[in-house]
């Protein structure tokens, strides 16, 4: 199994995908402190940063624009001198109303949008908007070429579809099909969409009331001028995804159910022809015994060495508690191992602390950027 | 097995809440399993999304249908979707009205793109499963309805969803419906809400900002902050050096047992920092529940954690 350093050899984007609590901010900012270490200018964009960790990193005041993490807190880390590490925090709705003003015709048409009452209120509900801005600032940062690498850590979700397909269903959303329906009901789209359209809107009418489907329309209208350049930006953004620079990492814990999970993504982000580099698994309890201990026998043992029967009983107790779940750790990685046919999954070891400063993610890359030997050796030795 | 019912399992309807992967469905399956013991008709909601889908759930095959798992105790996947058709069918008696609704594209479209409906009428079926006169057919009367909310983010904005839909929409049905889910959700009497919390950093940190956000921004009440997960103290602070002794050992397995220890004193240290912060930072009471040492978390520890909950 690679290293982090041999899986992102020659990318620009490292997309790091998961379900919430897995340590996904955890994992990206690693690896961005890790490749930076390594030399290159990396920026980190994150959705919410641990506070302690961002503290820690001098980024009190992390905002929608990238900022240089200071180099004297790094020095001790970058084994070459001309690394850089950058992070930011992803506002999608600072990105979103950038991006209405970015494709809006006029200051009138902007205001329209950003005036609406619901866009105001329900702009971040959009499906996929959450995770569209996050993309369309990646897309921003890599147009600019400051950085040799960005590092996303994505909003949390179960599937990794609702990450890809976010720039088409937040398209499909603003085109809106429907609200050609809404404001001509007997032009061609009321045509396409079947006969007795102008019956089934009254229907639709009568049960959500005239003054919200009023106010929906407008809506609507108020997107109708911005649909080109928002489709052929969301094109752009899209295409970025899938190019040869851009890879997916995908962070999941050792349970069952995150690993079904990953095997999930990863078979998603295959059939979508997107770059796979490989999988980390966070939390993993390393086997430390080759069989199960048993009770008695190894009470008496640690009894002898410690002449405390109860304290023996304990250690004995807990590190058959440990073997079960590292079994199980094992078991499950097993499993993933043989779904991804080949690709790499690195381990990282549950560790005795939280990680939440520089000290905790240098603790961490001495795993992520290991051979598996050194990973194994590190982590049971 | 912890006598008496806790308080919040005594309301109509509770929200279980908090940050992805700290554990909140196998809570919300507890609470359901120990308000079932406690002799109360118990359903248990999942809000069916590609996000939020519990093992238990999908073991036990659970869909938009009332689903039987144990004595006086119900699971439904809330689909939006389904509910939707069941809103509409509820609202219109004429079979050929509705009948042209559904085959129409027009619906779909409508469904589709208007933001926030499915949060709507979500949050309208959970209301419906808590009335005691259901309108739908076969509709059984439940003493309790548990909710295992979106994760957080996803789960403010899903439970603001009236309150949005009753300040958009001024008149008509949709107003007065979303004024009527907006009233239930934040009447303390009938309806409460759970913040299920683990003894970590940002999950901690999480756990605060969802307390101050159902309280001030949605106007619930927050029962509990549920710290999930803690370990044992197995070790008194004593033992360190003699545990120290042990990971040294010439015995192999007398190391791992002095390795595991220690990394285990550790972990319960970090944990009861992080258990410190919480309790600075969060007003509603604190309950606990024990780490369960299970290869995987089934419906057997979901029962676990049932007898002990608080």
């Amino acid at each position: 199994m690679p290293s982090v350093d041999e899986i992102l050899e020659g990318r620009e984007i490292c997309i790091c995908a998961g379900s919430g609590g897995v340590g996904k901010t955890t994992t990206s900012a690693a690896i961005a402190l890790g490749m930076a270490a390594r030399g290159l200018k990396v920026c980190v964009l994150t959705i919410d940063p641990a506070k302690r960790l961002a503290d820690s990193l001098g980024l009190e005041e992390l905002g929608n624009e990238a900022t240089r993490v200071n180099p004297e807190l790094l020095s001790d880390h970058l084994d070459n001198g001309d690394g850089e590490l950058w992070a930011m925090m992803l506002d999608a709705k600072e990105t979103f109303d950038a991006l209405v003003a970015r494709h809006a015709e006029d200051a009138e048409a902007r205001d329209r949008v950003l005036n609406n009452r619901i866009y105001q209120q329900i702009s971040n509900a959009l499906a996929g908007s959450q995770e569209y801005m996050a993309m369309e600032k990646l897309f921003e940062l890599h147009s600019e070429g400051r950085f040799d690498l960005l590092v996303l850590d994505t909003p949390p979700s179960r599937n990794v579809l609702d990450f890809l397909d976010a720039p088409k269903r937040l398209t499909q959303f603003i085109e809106g099909r429907s609200l050609q329906i809404f404001i001509r009901p007997s032009g061609f789209a009321a045509r396409v969409a079947g006969r007795g359209t102008g019956v089934v809107l009254t229907i639709l009418k009568r049960i959500v009331g005239f003054d919200l489907f009023a106010d929906l329309s407008e809506f609507f209208n108020a997107f109708s001028g911005m649909v080109d350049g928002f489709r052929e930006r969301a094109h752009r953004v899209s295409s970025l995804l899938a190019d040869e620079q851009t890879c997916f990492v995908v962070v999941c814990g050792p349970q069952g159910e995150p690993v079904d999970e990953a095997v999930y993504f990863h078979s998603k982000l295959m059939e979508n022809e997107m770059n796979f580099a490989g999988v980390v698994v966070n939390r993993v309890r390393y086997r430390l015994v080759s069989k199960k201990p048993k009770l008695k026998d190894l009470t008496a043992r640690i009894e002898a060495e410690l002449g405390d029967h109860e304290l023996a009983d304990q250690v004995a107790r807990n590190l058959i508690e440990y073997d079960a779940l590292a079994v199980r750790d094992a078991a499950n990685i097993d499993r993933l191992t043989e779904s991804l046919d080949n690709d790499p999954v690195i381990r990282v070891p549950y560790l005795d602390t939280d990680v939440h400063d520089i000290e905790g993610l240098t603790e961490i890359n001495r795993y992520l950027f290991a051979s598996e030997q050194d990973r194994n050796r590190l982590a049971t030795g | 097995m912890n006598w008496g019912i806790p308080d919040f399992l005594q309301k109509k309807l509770l929200f279980v809440t908090g940050k992805g992967g700290v554990g909140k469905s196998t809570v919300a399956i507890a609470l359901g399993i120990r308000a079932a013991l406690e002799g109360r008709r118990t359903i248990v909601c999942e809000v069916a999304s590609s996000e939020n889908a519990s093992r238990i759930f999908h073991q036990a095959a659970v869909g938009f249908k009332e689903v039987e798992l144990a004595n006086d105790l119900w699971a439904i996947s809330i689909d939006p979707e389904d509910a939707m058709k069941e809103y509409v069918l509820l609202q219109l008696k004429v079979r050929a009205m509705r009948d042209l609704l559904f085959r129409s594209r027009v619906f779909t479209y409508f469904a589709a793109a208007t933001p926030g409906l499915n949060e709507l009428v979500t949050i309208g079926k959970i209301w419906e499963l808590a009335q005691l006169d259901r309108k739908v057919k076969h509709g059984r009367k439940y003493d309790l309805v548990i909710v295992d909310a979106p994760a957080t983010g996803h789960g403010i904005s899903f439970l603001q969803t009236p309150r949005t839909f009753a300040r958009i929409a001024r008149v008509g049905p949709v107003h007065s419906q979303a004024e009527q889910l907006e009233a239930m959700v934040t009447d303390p009497a009938q309806t409460g809400s759970i913040v299920v919390s683990l003894p970590e950093e940002m999950p901690v940190n999480e756990t605060a900002r969802l307390e101050h956000e159902l309280v001030d921004d949605i106007g619930m009440t927050v029962d509990r902050v549920i710290m999930n997960a803690l370990y044992p103290d197995r070790f008194p602070a004593d033992a360190t050096r003699a545990i120290d002794r042990l990971a040294a050992s010439d015995d192999p397995e007398v190391r791992a047992g002095g390795r595991a220890a220690l990394s285990q004193a550790r972990r319960v240290a970090a944990q009861t920092e992080q258990f410190e912060r919480l309790k600075k930072m969060v007003s509603a009471p604190i309950s606990t529940l024990p780490f369960v040492f299970r290869p995987e978390i089934d419906l057997h520890a979901a029962r676990q954690l049932a007898e002990v909950v608080e």
